[in-house]
Order: C-alpha cells, then structure tokens, then sequence
C-alpha cells in the first residue's frame, strides 16, 4: 500500500475515473428534468472522454490523444453555444424548462 | 506524491460528479460541473497535458461554463420542484444497481488493460511547442474545418437568441 | 536549501509585500485623484494621511458584517471568497528580478516558473469573473444581478482582445513562460535602445492597455459597479470584510495585469540603457526627491509640515545611501536594481490606471460592449496578423 502511494500511480485508474464520470453523466442525463441539467451531464460526459483522450496520450507518449482532446473541447463549446441558445428559444415559446412538458410539437 | 495528488483531484471530481446528478438548483449543478473540470484540470498536468488544462481551465470552465451561468441567471431558473414519482425501495435499488455497474465497469478494466508503467509526473510533457507543431502539420485540416464549425454555432446561436423585431 | 522551505519563505515574502501594497495603493489612488482635482486628500489620519490604510481596515473589520435574509447564502458568502483567493493567485508566476544567490541558496525570485505561464494567468482571470457573477447573482436583488451581469459579460468580452493582444509578445518571443520573456527582451539596439516588445508592438500594448481597464472594472469601463449607476452593482448588498474582499480583488487584479503588462511589453527588470549607466539611476531619483523635500521642510507651507517634509527627505536620503552602498554588493545590486525598475515601471503603469481615473468619464454599457467587438477585438485581431506575417517571413 505504502508502494501505491508513492510509486507510480496505475493507468486503469485514471480510465476508472473516466468510466465513473461517464456513468454519472449518463445518470443524470436519464433521471434529470431541468433542460440545463441535462445539458450539463452531456458535458460531464465530454469531459470524462477528454480524460480517456489524455490517459491514452500518456500511454503511447504520443501528443494525439491531446490534439483530440482540443477538438472536443472546441465542439463542445460550439455545441453548448448552439444548444443553450436553442433552449432560450424553446423557454420563449413554451415558457417552461422541465423537458416532459415539451414532448409534442404542437403546442 | 502523485499518487496521493490523484487520489485527492479524483476524490474531488467524483464528488462534484455526484453532486451534479443529485443537486436541485441549476446553479448549484453548474458550480458542481466547474469543480469537475477543474480538478481533471490538475489530473491532466498530472498525465503532461499542461497546455490542454489550460485550455481546460481558461475555454471549458471558464467560458462555456460562464456561458451556462448566464442562461441560468437570464432565464431565472429555479430549484426543481417536480419529484420522481418512485417509491423508496426502487430508489435505494436504482443507486445500489448504479454503484454495482460502476464497480463491475471498474474491475473490468482493471483486469483487462494491459500491464504498462504507471504514471510519474514529468515523464510525458505534452509541451505547448508539441501541441502547435502537431495541430499545425498533421491536424490542419481539421482544425481549420473546427474553424468553420465555430463560425457556424456562433451565426447560429446569434439568429436563434434574436429578437423578433 | 529544501525546497518547500524556500518557496514557503518567498510566499510569506510576498504575500506580506503584496497585501502591504493593495493597502497603499489606495492611499496612493486617492491623493492623486485629488491633486488632480486641486483638493488634499486624506491628510489628518497620521502625517498626510499615511495612517488611512490602517484605519480604513480596521474600521472594515469592525464594521457589522449584515448579511441579508433573502440571499442564498452558499454563493453570497463564497463569492467574495473566490473573487479575492484567484487574484490572489496569480502574483504566483511573475517575477521581479533574475536569478540570485545568497549564500549557499541560489533562486529566481518568483514564486514558480510554469512553462504556460501567461496561460495560468489568464486561466485565474477567466475564474474570477465566476466571483463578480455569483455575487451580483447571490444578492436576490435586481440591480446587483444586472451588475453582475453585465460586469461578468464586459470582463470575458475583453478577455478576447487581450489574449490576443498577448499573443503578439508571445509570437516574437517564441515562449510561454515569464522568465524567457523577459529574457528576450535584453541587450540594446545600437547600444542604447532598449529590445523592449513595446517598440515593434505598440498597437499591442495599447490594445492590451485598454483590455486590462476593462478586465479590472476600472473607468472607463466601471459602469457596473459605480456608485450612481446601479446602486453599486453587484456589491450592493455586502458590507464590512465581504465588501473589502471584493474591494481588494480589484486591487490585486490591477497590480498583475501591470506586472503582466510590465513583463510582455517593457521589459521586466530590465533597465532601459545599459548597465554601468542605469546604476547612477535609482541613487539620483531618490536623492533629488530627498533635496527637493528638504527644501520645502525649509520653509513649509503649513505647520505640520516643519517636521513631515524633512522626515521624508531623510528616508529618501537613506534609500538613496543604501542603493549607493549596494553598488558594492553585487548580490544585493542585483536584487535592489531589479526591483527598482520591475516597482518603478509597475508604479508608473498604476500611476496611469489612477490618472485616467481621474480624467476620463465613463462609457454606457452598449458603447463599452460595442467598442470591445467591433473596434478593439479587429484591432488586435489585424496586429497579430500582421505579426505573424512579419515572423513567418524573417526566420528561418
């Protein structure tokens, strides 16, 4: 145990944290109600990609894994701009932010 | 040393993580989301990805998530107020399930992966000068395409936020 | 030396200087706000007011700390605490001279030289808009809301020209981190101009200039948070150690974006002619401000001042012994010098930020939000393009 903590920390247990943090992400993605909420799990989840991404660059002590790592971060960013705009417009016309209320497109 | 430095940061994120799912309030959640990617932040310096926990740290906790806080402030958001209609038994087996998956997900990787080094600060350096190098010679296409996409989301998010005049 | 006992040392070092500093700095602000206004200023709390820094903390302390009933508590309290810890932080990363050796301990003075330096400093100042946004947002209140919004929409809309009016210092000198920066910009053209970045980058300075007004909430850009505006924006409804958290945020906001602006452009420590000349420099300035106070001691306009204007001109007198005396030290030569030039060009950029403050009126909020993307984000936009030109066709 001494040895684990200050020898070298084992690579699974960066992809176990990415796995946790993606399961939570999924979670509240699933029982959640607040649009933004949900939103926000989907960026939990990125993130905990971004880690695998990052993990594996350490892995093959090549910086790839990084350079993808951008990119998501970048589409991440476009699409939380896009996504959050469009929920402004949903609130505008259905006033409400609980996604069950906003389950037919007539109004 | 790293270790223990690991052990902290993923204690912290795991906690943001779950907070996030279980917190009422938007804004609490967003706060609980900024937590999390601040210590991968610290996890990724740890793996010598220091030039993407900056951009971490400066595009995703502090712009993306701002850009969440404002919607939240703007539209007025409240704590949510509509419960899970479940009864009490299935709520206690849906965490137990959920902990149960995670710790089957866990040890499946850990058997699996193969058994490389560990990880030492300062054995990978993913320096600034790499990153420019690789993303201006290997990955130009796709940067200047992800350049296009942010050119897209921002007319879009401007057109659909308008007012109809 | 271990090394956690050295970098305890320095932190303790400049933690003491720093917060020394904020408190003065107000001091400062105000009596030059009122000479430019024909008026005195602080002056009966100690000799010339010198004694108004401790008073006004002591009555902040002391002071009933209300927290209303209707704020959220969490935020209302973690606010200030964010705002004040991250601009805080990043005085971590600039340094104030090179490398020294006392005794057997060699080191830089600086705290830690990060590779991505400039990019840890402008990661702190993307965080601490979350403190201006929660506690305008904390508050339960219409104006400090608007405030905080509005302040929070102005600070990360001119975070873009000024990254890339950084940018451009950054693409001459082919590095990130603050030491190599400063490095960069030594030797002399033609023996006696300085390679100060300003000279090929002042469209990036004054853009930089500009942005960093903006970034601290300084006039002209403090429509958020002005007195008659909205009711103080979003620190309305804090009082007492909350209210001088905030208070000491943007203090310390304006004392890194000079030290930054000091290092990117004007050569950090570095003297502006060369060695054996700048020497003379320090020990002149001080020992002509000791004869000119002695002179007014001699016949003082007022009464107190028979005894404060000669006491000045002592220790002015001493300061200039002690930078003569260390021109046969070298160790503390190397240490006196570089903080004279590193203090003196950050006290003269500060001495700008108070002056503009006295002068210009300020900018309503669609004027400010206007300027920063159609005028200035172009402007910087074209200079680092221009650079990046001029780089890519002069090296190899």
């Amino acid at each position: 145990m001494s040895n684990l903590l200050t020898g070298p920390v084992p690579l699974s247990w960066y992809l176990i944290l990415s796995a946790i943090l993606f399961g939570l992400g999924v979670a509240g993605f699933i029982f959640r109600r607040n649009v933004i909420t949900v939103f926000m799990s989907i960026e939990l989840m990125l993130n905990a990609v971004n880690l695998t991404f990052i993990t594996f660059s350490y892995q093959f002590k090549h910086v790839d894994g990084q350079i993808y790592s951008f990119f998501v971060m970048v589409v991440a960013a476009a699409e939380a701009a896009v996504g959050l705009a469009i929920i402004l417009t949903v609130f505008k016309n259905r006033a409400t932010l609980m996604i069950d209320e906003v389950s037919s497109m007539k109004y | 040393m790293t270790a223990l430095i690991f052990l902290i940061f993923a204690g912290i994120a795991v906690f943001c993580g779950i907070s996030l799912v279980v917190q009422t309030h938007p804004i609490a959640c967003a706060l609980s989301l900024i937590g999390v990617m601040g210590s991968l932040a610290v996890l990724y310096l740890q793996l010598g990805g220091e030039f993407i926990a900056a951009a971490q740290v400066i595009v995703y906790a502090g712009a993306v998530m701002v850009l969440f806080v404002f919607t939240i402030m703007l539209l007025n958001a409240g704590a949510e107020t509509t419960t899970f209609h479940a009864s009490r038994f299935v709520k206690y087996l849906g965490v137990v399930l959920l902990a149960a998956f995670l710790g089957l997900i866990s040890f499946i990787i850990q058997a699996t992966l193969p058994k490389t080094e560990g990880v030492v600060f300062g054995n990978f350096q993913g320096t600034p000068v790499d990153v420019g190098h690789s993303l201006f010679t290997s990955y130009l296409l796709p940067f200047e395409v992800t350049s296009v996409l942010i050119l897209i989301a921002l007319v879009g998010a401007i057109v659909l936020a308008r007012k109809e005049i | 030396m271990n090394f956690l006992i050295l970098s305890l040392i320095k932190a303790a070092l400049v933690a003491f200087v720093l917060l020394t500093t904020l408190a003065y700095l107000q001091w400062i602000e105000r009596k030059v706000i009122a000479h430019v206004q024909l008026r005195v200023g602080p002056y009966r709390v100690g000799p010339h007011g010198l004694m108004q820094p401790l008073a006004d903390v002591v009555k902040l302390i002391t002071k009933e700390g209300l927290i209303p009933s209707h704020v959220n508590r969490l935020f209302y309290l973690l606010a200030p605490f964010v705002a004040v810890a991250l601009a805080l932080t990043s005085i971590a990363v600039i340094p104030f001279g090179p490398e020294i050796s006392i005794g057997p301990v060699t080191t830089w003075m600086q705290l830690t030289d990060l590779r991505i330096g400039i990019l840890f400093v402008l990661a702190v100042s993307s965080i601490g808009v979350y403190g201006v946004a929660l506690g305008g947002w904390a508050s339960n209140n219409k104006y400090s809301l608007l405030g905080g919004l509005r302040s929070s929409a102005q600070m990360i809309s001119y975070e873009l020209p000024l990254a890339l009016a950084v940018s451009a210092p950054l693409l001459l000198a082919n590095t990130l981190s603050f030491r190599e920066m400063v490095n960069y910009q030594s030797g002399y053209w033609l023996g006696f101009i300085p390679r100060w970045n300003l000279f090929p980058e002042i469209i990036g300075f004054i853009v930089f200039m500009i942005a960093s007004f903006a970034e601290t909430n300084r006039v002209p850009f403090d429509l958020p948070e002005a007195e008659n505006e909205l009711v103080a924006g979003f620190h309305t409804e804090y009082s007492s150690m909350n209210f001088a958290a905030f208070f000491m945020a943007e203090y310390s906001n304006m004392v890194t974006v000079t030290a930054v602006a000091t290092l990117l452009f004007l050569g950090g420590w570095q003297p502006p002619f060369p060695a054996p000349y700048s020497d003379f420099v320090p020990i002149l300035v001080f020992a002509i401000a000791g004869l000119i106070a002695l002179y007014h001691g001699l016949n003082p306009a007022r009464r107190m001042d028979k005894f404060t204007l000669p006491a000045t001109a002592v220790v002015f007198l001493g300061i200039a012994a002690i930078f003569g005396l260390s021109l046969f030290v070298p160790v503390l030569k190397t240490i006196l010098m570089a903080l004279f030039w590193f203090c003196g060009k950050v006290l003269v950029l500060l001495f700008i930020f108070i002056w503009v403050r006295a002068t210009l009126p300020r900018f309503r909020y669609d004027q400010l939000m206007r300027f920063a993307w159609t005028f200035l984000f172009p402007i910087a936009m074209i200079n680092l393009l221009v650079t990046s030109l001029i780089v890519a066709l002069t090296t190899k």
